[in-house]
């Protein structure tokens, strides 16, 4: 390991292809004999050629699009993209409903030719529609909207803050707001420029409350189809529905029951969790798969060998302690209920260093599911009551939002409203 | 190609300020129309045949009034923070007729050039196709466009902020973000072209429009 360390006193770059760039130009004598000065540049020459070729190769992504039209919104039932924001926003005073009207086609009309590729009418940097790179636009609503459209008792009864937790610490600056765009893509450029747009846009009608920017692992690090891991080292997510199959049609999508205009929709649960990471840092590896019940390499439960392997709670060690402690994250979220089951899409966030901090970081966690308050509370309440991983995560913001159903060419998202 | 120089107008408006008499600066000119993608809104032949002229991704600049007494209070939010400049630019000038302007790219598949001569919207009771030229001390204008909009056989032509449009010269109402605005085209041979262009917040094409002079 050490011998692998390199030191520079020169001030240049290490070549990321050191070996295969000197033997190139060792190859050519005529170039090896013009000195080390020549040698030296040759090397950033080669190397840099090199790396353009690579890419060249890999198929782009940047063209990779996501269609908008559906049943559904696009965003949630997918593999989720790297980077994302959520944006929540206020409604201006006096906006009602032929206003919303306007608002909602014109959001529609963006999200739709941004997400093909094609800049959204107006648009001043018209470029950057052109790598989507598997953009997304997901439009919630919070119960103000609902309000000023089908009326307040139209609303399903979970449309609103979540219950108080214990270990809650909200701070308002990010918590709540009247409407929600989740902008998603691989490209940070797209999901910058494309979350832009809306909001110009959306100037006339809403005010930004707040907005959280995420990332994920990048696409092409780590076959597709993987558990992220969050920033406190953990697979986070290993149980979750498998989009596409029906398991997760009936966790996430609202049948309308109650509220017609949800049908074909859901809710999304927004939870700002900071990790204290500096503290983190304290605990040895045995205590941080104590605290959350799996390996953290492979994910797997501290009884089994594979991430996916079903957790035994019963087992107990030589002395007569469960294997998978009563205050363990993974048998705290557990339930018999199979009602009480989520869709996560969460992200990272890092602030960078802050103070004293070495980090300000957490968890933008997400969950989509048809009913809030049958599904997501119940587990959230028993993390409350006991979860040793609560020492170390902190949630700092709150919010619910009714996810409205997709819509067919020629019609908008937020349709329904209007019925 | 639109021949005008996004450029040359960005600069001149830096220089300029707020007395510009342009459509604002733009850098979307070119990617505007190769990037495409955009269907014609809505096209009609009176002459039977299939029409030649389309126009695809028609917008029209959202413009705010200084008061209303509707309910719904949008257009009046709509004059804080940015939208007053182009309020405040709507307004200015002799008179305090409400101004603004469409956009859009005209497409000709046919073998023949069209020439639009005259333009109609059922929310400005007087619509004039505008160029921008550089005038003689090198401040971009508008001015009306002598002998029409050519848009030449089986190509096209962009309207866009710095550059051609169709010059709402009074507004009857104010136009809000998401309003749909019926515009019509009459060509040269009489046949007429009807489109919707939806209505879009937008910071740039600040008319100052200034009468002609002699």
């Amino acid at each position: 390991m050490g011998g692998e360390r390199i030191t520079r006193t020169d001030g240049r770059a290490p070549s990321p292809w050191p070996g295969l760039s000197r033997r190139r130009l060792l190859a050519g004598g005529a170039v090896a004999g013009l000195g080390a000065a020549l040698a030296v540049a040759g090397d950033a020459v080669v190397g840099r050629s090199e790396a353009t070729d690579a890419v060249a190769s890999v198929d782009l992504n940047g063209p990779r699009t996501e269609a908008f039209h559906g049943a559904h919104q696009a965003g949630i039932e997918m593999a989720p993209q790297a980077h994302q924001a959520l944006i929540a926003l206020d409604l201006l005073d006096g906006v009602g409903a032929d206003g919303l009207r306007r608002m909602f086609r014109v959001v529609s009309d963006d999200a739709e030719r941004m997400m093909r590729g094609v800049f959204a009418l107006g648009d001043s940097e018209p470029e950057f529609a052109a790598t989507p790179a598997g953009l997304t636009v997901t439009i919630g609503v919070g119960p103000e909207v609902v309000a000023r459209t089908v009326g307040a008792a139209a609303g399903p009864s979970w449309l609103g803050p979540l219950p108080a937790f214990g270990i809650d610490e909200l701070q308002d600056r990010w918590n709540g707001g009247d409407l929600l765009l989740q902008v998603a893509s691989d490209d940070p450029t797209t999901v910058s420029h494309a979350s832009r747009m809306l909001l110009k846009d959306l100037r006339s009608f809403a005010g930004v409350r707040w907005h959280q920017v995420g990332f994920r692992t990048a696409p092409g690090t780590l076959p597709a189809g993987g558990t992220m891991r969050n920033l406190l080292g953990q697979l986070d997510g290993t149980v979750n529905p498998r989009p596409g199959t029906e398991d997760f049609a009936g966790v996430v999508w609202h049948d309308g029951t109650g509220a017609p205009w949800l049908a074909g929709g859901t809710s999304i649960a927004v939870r700002r969790i900071e990790m204290l990471l500096d503290k983190w840092d304290r605990l040895d590896r045995s205590g941080r798969e104590a605290t959350i019940g799996r390996r953290l390499d492979d994910g797997a439960p501290l009884t089994g060998t594979a991430e996916h392997d079903e957790p035994d709670l019963e087992a107990t060690t030589p002395v007569g302690f469960p294997v998978i402690a009563e205050f363990a994250h993974l048998r705290r979220a557990r339930t018999d209920n199979p009602k009480e089951r989520i869709f996560r899409r969460g992200y990272n966030y890092d602030l960078g260093a802050r103070g004293d901090l070495v980090s300000d970081a957490g968890l933008i966690f997400t969950s989509f599911q048809a009913d809030v308050d049958a599904q997501f509370v119940p587990i959230q309440a028993r993390l409350d009551e006991l979860d040793l991983l609560n020492e170390w995560t902190r949630p700092i913001g709150s919010a619910v939002f009714a996810i409205l159903p997709g819509c067919q060419p020629g019609g908008f998202v937020g349709e329904t409203l209007f019925a | 190609m639109n021949p005008t120089r996004p450029l040359a107008l960005a600069v001149a408006l830096l220089v300029a300020g707020g007395t510009i008499a342009a459509c604002g600066s733009d850098a979307s000119s070119d990617g505007a129309a190769s990037n495409g993608g955009g269907e014609a809104v809505t096209t009609t032949s009176p002459g039977g045949e299939d029409a030649a002229l389309s126009i695809r991704d028609a917008w029209v600049k959202s413009a705010a009034v200084a008061t209303t007494g509707g309910e719904d209070m949008s257009s009046t939010t709509a004059m804080t923070g940015d939208d007053a400049t182009s309020t405040t630019a709507a307004m200015s000038g002799s008179d305090t007729a409400m101004m603004s302007a469409a956009f859009g790219v005209l497409v000709n598949d046919g073998d023949e050039d069209v020439v639009v001569v005259s333009a109609a919207s059922d929310v400005s009771s007087k619509v004039e196709l505008h160029e921008t030229v550089e005038s003689a001390s090198g401040e971009m204008t508008m001015r009306q466009k002598e002998g029409g909009f050519v848009v030449p056989a089986h190509g096209e032509l962009e309207l866009q902020p710095g550059g051609n449009h169709l010059m709402f010269m009074a507004l009857d109402k104010p136009i809000l973000a998401g309003d749909e605005v019926k515009v019509t085209l009459t060509l040269d041979d009489g046949s007429t072209l009807e489109f919707t262009a939806v209505a879009k917040d937008y910071s740039g094409a600040n008319e100052d429009y200034a009468e002609p002079e002699g």
